[in-house]
């Protein structure tokens, strides 16, 4: 249970890291982006019953969509942007896209099956979801995917260039507005796996996008915000945290307890877990 | 090649550069020289593309090319050297030299990046060993090599050195120097430097600019410029007491 979960988390803390590694921002629509793949999973899969693979694909596309005209239009045309201005811009992005949901899919939470039909899988002793194979799979997929991109592509070398040095990446003739919109359309596509994978579990409607982006933040920050290694491990601790304390003290302070861990820990290290503390800094844009 | 007409600039409300007008022949190499805050770098942001201009024009070959985004003007041959050594530190040797190499790439594809690669590696031989390692594990003289290398790799028309020598040993300084003066002579390369180091640059220059609080107050052949009892004053400040011994 815990891992499900805390595989969420850790896509959405990748998705807040490209786009803070990008523009030194936090992206608080990261939230609905995970949304919007559910809720667009539903309707691929569950009213126009395409094909699982097909669905899915389909719905990273259009997140990522979502994402790239996020940023074509509300990003990119600030003519002096800075990390406040920007942030903002992202959290009236995020009740608008909230707000859109709520028109198309309605108010409910939206049930969707699980990938495979297959029942429990017995695996020495404990029973499994193939569910949450799935997702431990797509999880480990995406973060090896992520790996090569950033270490052997050159648009992801260009991408970090310019996290790096913004000046340096310029003068070696890297356009930084194109990367930025590159970081928003990647983040908005992981952020729609990690919406995609949980809604068989969770079910999803139009609200969960806050408290998803929450954690997900939590765990970007618990890990070293920017550092995506760190990130997951967060992010999975996050989510196991939150299913023992549901479990030994009581399911009403799930939400609270990892929450207040996260709390606990940056009064501690404020760099997070991972991150050195001379790192914490706000990237001008 | 270069021109720069009453180029000013600002940050904010401080007005650092004030009617700058330079210009830099073909094949020649140009030292600017000038204190500390003079505004010797905000110059050469200012032609490169990363700092605004407010008023006055740069042109390269004549063409107008001000207000032209730094990275579209690598692709029309200008390649900057930045202050201090700003190579991309997390990433490894040649990963640095792949993106200083990013023009090579979208113009003559992967091949061609590969065999620029490998010429670099023969006129920075420390480069081709250390070529897996981190660039920020490099000592201070290998990472201005490597920036050298960086700039080089986009096959500039015109390159903007700034204080190429700053805090690296003599011997080092001598091989930057030597280097330079191997470009402009082989590939008729264009270098516009600025230098602390006002003895060394000027020996391999063919003229010199003296700014002084964002004016240029002073321009000469390099010669002038050694011999000049104001600049030797101002910026050469051993040879001056040469005189008096
Ligand atoms: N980012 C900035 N914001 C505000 N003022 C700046 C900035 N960069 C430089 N300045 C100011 O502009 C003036 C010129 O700076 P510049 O860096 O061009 O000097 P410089 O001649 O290169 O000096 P140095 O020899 O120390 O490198 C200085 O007075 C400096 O304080
Ligand atoms: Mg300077």
């Amino acid at each position: 249970m815990g891992i499900q979960r805390g595989s969420i988390y850790a896509l959405v803390a990748i998705g807040f890291n490209m786009i803070y590694n990008s523009t030194g921002i936090i992206n608080f629509a990261q939230g609905e982006f995970v949304v919007l793949g559910g809720l667009m999973m539903v309707t691929l899969t569950m009213n126009l019953s395409l094909s699982m693979p097909f669905a899915f694909l389909l719905s990273v596309l259009f997140v990522t969509i979502v994402g790239f005209l996020m940023e074509r239009l509300t990003i990119n045309p600030v003519r002096e942007p800075t990390v406040l201005r920007l942030i903002i811009i992202t959290i009236a992005v995020s009740i608008l896209l909230k707000g859109l949901a709520m028109c198309i899919w309605g108010k409910g939470s939206l049930y969707m099956r699980q990938f495979t039909q297959t029942g429990p899988i017995e695996f020495f002793g404990a029973t499994i979801m193939p569910q949450t194979l799935w997702i431990i799979g797509i999880l480990a997929a995406v973060v090896s995917a992520y790996i090569l991109f950033f270490n052997f592509t050159l648009t992801g070398k260009c991408m970090r260039a310019c996290s790096i040095n913004r000046d340096s990446a310029r003068l070696c003739g890297i356009n930084d507005r194109l990367m930025v919109m590159l970081s928003f359309a990647l983040s908005a596509g992981i952020g729609a796996v990690a919406g995609i994978i949980i809604t068989p579990i969770i079910q999803m409607d139009y609200g969960r996008g806050a408290l998803l982006g929450l954690k997900g933040f939590g765990a970007a920050v618990l890990g070293g915000l920017g550092n995506s290694g760190g990130a997951v491990v967060a992010g999975l601790l996050i989510g196991i945290l939150e299913a023992m304390s549901g479990g030994y003290i009581s399911s009403h302070y799930m939400d609270a307890i990892a929450l207040i861990v996260m709390l606990f820990v940056l009064f501690v290290r404020p760099g997070g877990i991972f991150g050195k503390s001379e790192e914490i800094r706000l990237k001008e844009f | 090649m270069l021109r720069l007409v009453n180029v000013n600039s600002n940050y904010g409300l401080v007005h650092v550069l004030k009617n700058v007008s330079l210009h830099v022949g073909k094949g020649e190499v140009v030292t600017i020289i000038g204190a500390n805050g003079a505004g010797k770098t905000t110059t050469l942001r200012a032609i490169s593309g990363l700092q605004p201009v407010a008023e006055g024009q740069i042109y390269l070959d004549g063409k107008d090319i001000t207000g032209i985004a730094a990275q579209k003007l690598v692709a029309m041959g200008v390649a900057h050297v930045p202050e201090g050594r700003q190579i991309f530190a997390p990433m490894s040797v040649h990963d640095n030299l792949e993106l200083g190499g990013l023009q090579v790439y979208r113009r003559f594809g992967r091949k061609q990046l590969k065999c620029e690669i490998e010429s670099m590696f023969e006129r920075f031989e420390v480069l081709r060993d250390r070529q897996n390692q981190y660039a920020g594990t490099l000592s201070g003289g290998e990472q201005q090599m490597l920036a050298l290398a960086m700039a080089l790799m986009s096959r500039p028309r015109l390159l903007l050195l700034d204080e190429p020598s700053m805090g690296l040993a003599p011997l080092i300084v001598k091989e930057i120097f030597r280097i330079i003066e191997e470009l402009q002579s082989e590939n008729g390369l264009t270098v516009l430097l600025i230098e602390q180091n006002a003895n060394a640059a000027l020996k391999i220059s063919d003229r010199g600019y003296v700014l002084e609080t964002g004016r240029i107050v002073l321009e000469a052949d390099a010669e002038k410029l050694l011999s000049n009892p104001e600049v030797k004053r101002a910026y050469l400040g051993r040879e001056q007491r040469e005189i008096w011994e």
